[in-house]
């Protein structure tokens, strides 16, 4: 106890302030600083694409924000849910910003998260040591749609209402239980006020109290490994006599002012989406949710927002209830084992050969284009395409144990390179 | 003192507490699981709905509400009747095997009086409703087409008794709800037997 004390006092030694020394005595603020900001030594040569999930977590906070604001005039009942929403676009104060802000935050939140998985394929961060680091970070990516699954039938619009039809069936495809589990989950016999209810208590406490907890363990367990660098080359293996890493420096004020520089750009694209094309021609707000719910009556055209097309069009390629749903869980299911399909001796794709180039390159054009597919009528040749991609898509996950070991790899430098 | 711990006692102990906590919690868990199943109003309001279709002419369909479903209810002309089962080798289950209808509509028209069709308008893939389509050979749904449903959503079709065709998304045959006549005319849907 006492010595415990003293060594927190001698950590703060030299600090002025008599408040943050009686602090450090009740609470490690001190060596938790040091520990994840001041002296959490990140590697010197990390790249833009290393912003992304600094700008995850401004869009975590924005979203948190704006949320609860937005809880304050809207009402979980399906009676009131639209017009709800109309009020706060029209009469409550400043209210359609907190609803746009809103509303594009949910989408910019899959693009930064999209990119930021996109750097971790490119740069093999899900290899070991950070297997657990990806594998967090799917179980976030999972609470995300889910929190926009349940988020998007609040407005109770036709596409609000139709998609959650869609996407609440699925479940009923499971032989046996299927239909008595989508009855549990829609507490009715069909999707009503109850279950309207019960997603607006997910959407707003259950999935972000999780999705909050999971980007905590997520970061401590980004800095227990350390973070991975577009060389791929381990930092921790060189340090210097002090013991700190040669090719690290400490994340403030390194990255933290790189990180602002993120956020400045990212904030002037945000507003321009904002204050400009709230409803992305349809693709961040759809057409089809400005017309309230109505059970009786299917819109022409069902498409989920743009994030979830991928998976929708693997979901429609298969002509088989079952297996549609089983692929399209499987897309999504299929990232978690990255780190044990990947047998590649280097993590980077900069090191690696043609094999490992051409597979990322195939899938990123199959996952754009199934995005794209997603968004169109399942009709003749869209099928077929969206049928091709799928295959391509899966590929990219089955024949990585091969590409990756017979893939020529370049020798990775004993210290990273000198990049921006 | 100290040292002279019974490890084989202190592990019983651990996973003795171990098992009865968790039985605890399994118990625990069971109010609140069964918190999402459908209360007792939404069970009431699930019940039976009355229709009288009396006035309904040959070829026309009424819609109701049940379940929050929409029910169809298409008095099929004789013309309609003679399409039914004209194509039965390009359906997925011409015979009905499916267990998508109750005994007394499993027959060659899925119905109790052979011209009114009774089923449940949502699609069988995903839950979207068929629109009704009983022109013959549109233009859109090709020369072969003999009237019945087509769902905009991902393309299914079914027949005028709505039987699904092959190659489409929709895995069963649109769905016949327990249904009986109370008089000639009205027809009770959500109840085929004992009062309503």
């Amino acid at each position: 106890m006492s010595s415990s004390a003293q060594d927190t006092g001698s950590a703060v030694a030299g600090r002025q302030g008599g408040f943050y020394a009686w602090i450090n005595k009740r609470f490690p603020l001190d060596r938790m600083l040091k520990e994840h900001v001041t002296e959490y030594y990140a590697p010197k040569n990390l790249n833009w694409w290393y912003v992304f999930g600094f700008l995850s977590m401004l869009v975590l906070v924005i979203q948190l924000v704006t949320g609860i604001f937005l809880t304050m005039s809207y009402k979980p009942s399906a009676t009131e849910a639209f017009a709800s929403v109309e009020y706060i676009m029209r009469d409550v104060e400043w209210g359609w910003l907190l609803r746009y802000m809103h509303s594009t935050g949910a989408s910019l939140f899959f693009v930064v998260v999209y990119i930021h998985m996109f750097r971790a394929l490119m740069y093999g961060s899900y290899k070991s040591p950070r297997e657990l680091l990806w594998v967090i970070g799917m179980f976030i990516y999972l609470a995300l749609a889910a929190e926009a699954f349940f988020g998007y039938l609040l407005p109770w619009g036709q596409m609000s209402y139709w998609g959650a039809q869609v996407i609440v069936s699925l479940a009923g495809a499971i032989p046996l239980v299927g239909e008595s589990l989508v009855e549990w989950v829609r507490g009715d016999f069909f999707i009503s006020d109850i279950t309207l209810n019960r997603f607006f208590a997910l959407h707003v406490i259950a999935v972000p109290l999780i999705l909050v907890g999971l980007v905590v363990v997520h970061i401590l367990a980004l800095h227990e490994v350390g973070s991975n660098n577009p060389d791929g080359v381990e930092i921790k293996e060189k340090k210097g006599p002090d013991g700190k890493p040669l090719d690290g420096v400490p994340f403030h004020p390194y990255d933290t002012a790189k990180d602002l520089i993120a956020m400045i750009v990212f904030l002037i694209v945000f507003s321009a989406i904002v204050f400009f094309a709230p409803e992305m021609g349809g693709y961040f707000l759809e057409h089809a949710n400005f017309e309230p719910a109505d059970p009786l009556k299917t819109p022409e055209h069902i498409a989920p927002v743009w994030y979830f097309t991928p998976f929708y069009a693997v979901l429609r390629a298969v002509p088989d209830k079952l297996g549609g749903v089983i692929l399209m869980g499987g897309a999504m299911l299929v990232l978690f084992f990255l780190p044990w399909l990947d047998r590649s001796p280097v993590k980077s794709l900069r090191y690696r050969g043609w094999m490992s180039k051409t597979a990322l390159a195939a899938f990123v054009v199959s996952f754009i284009a199934l995005g794209y597919l997603g968004t169109q009528p399942a009709t003749g040749a869209y099928t077929v395409a969206a049928r091709v991609f799928t295959v391509i898509y899966f590929a990219y996950f089955v024949l990585m144990p091969f590409y990756t070991k017979y893939d020529e790899v370049k020798p990775v430098p004993e210290r990273v390179s000198h990049h921006g | 003192m100290s040292d002279d711990v019974d490890l084989s006692r202190r592990h019983f102990l651990g996973v003795a507490t171990a098992v009865t906590g968790g039985v605890g919690a399994v118990f625990a868990a069971v109010p609140f699981l069964a918190s999402w199943q459908p209360s007792a109003r939404a069970q009431a309001l699930g019940a039976p709905v009355e229709v009288d279709i009396g006035k309904l002419e040959p070829g026309a369909m009424v819609k109701v509400e049940w379940r929050g479903k929409p029910v169809w209810l298409l008095r099929r002309s004789d013309d309609m009747l003679d399409r039914v089962g004209k194509f039965a080798d390009q359906l997925r289950d011409p015979d009905s095997e499916q267990p998508q209808q109750p005994d007394y509509a499993k027959n060659e028209f899925r119905s109790i009086k052979p011209e009114v069709l009774v089923v449940v308008g949502s699609c069988t893939h995903l839950g979207c409703s068929p629109i009704e389509r009983f022109d013959v050979a549109p233009a859109d749904l090709g020369p072969d087409w003999e009237g019945g449903f087509y769902c905009p959503c991902h393309g299914s079709t079914f027949d005028l008794a709505g039987r699904v065709y092959k190659g489409v998304p929709a895995p069963l045959n649109l769905a016949v709800p327990p249904h009986r006549y109370l008089s000639d005319s009205v027809v009770l849907i959500g109840a085929d037997s004992g009062v309503a």
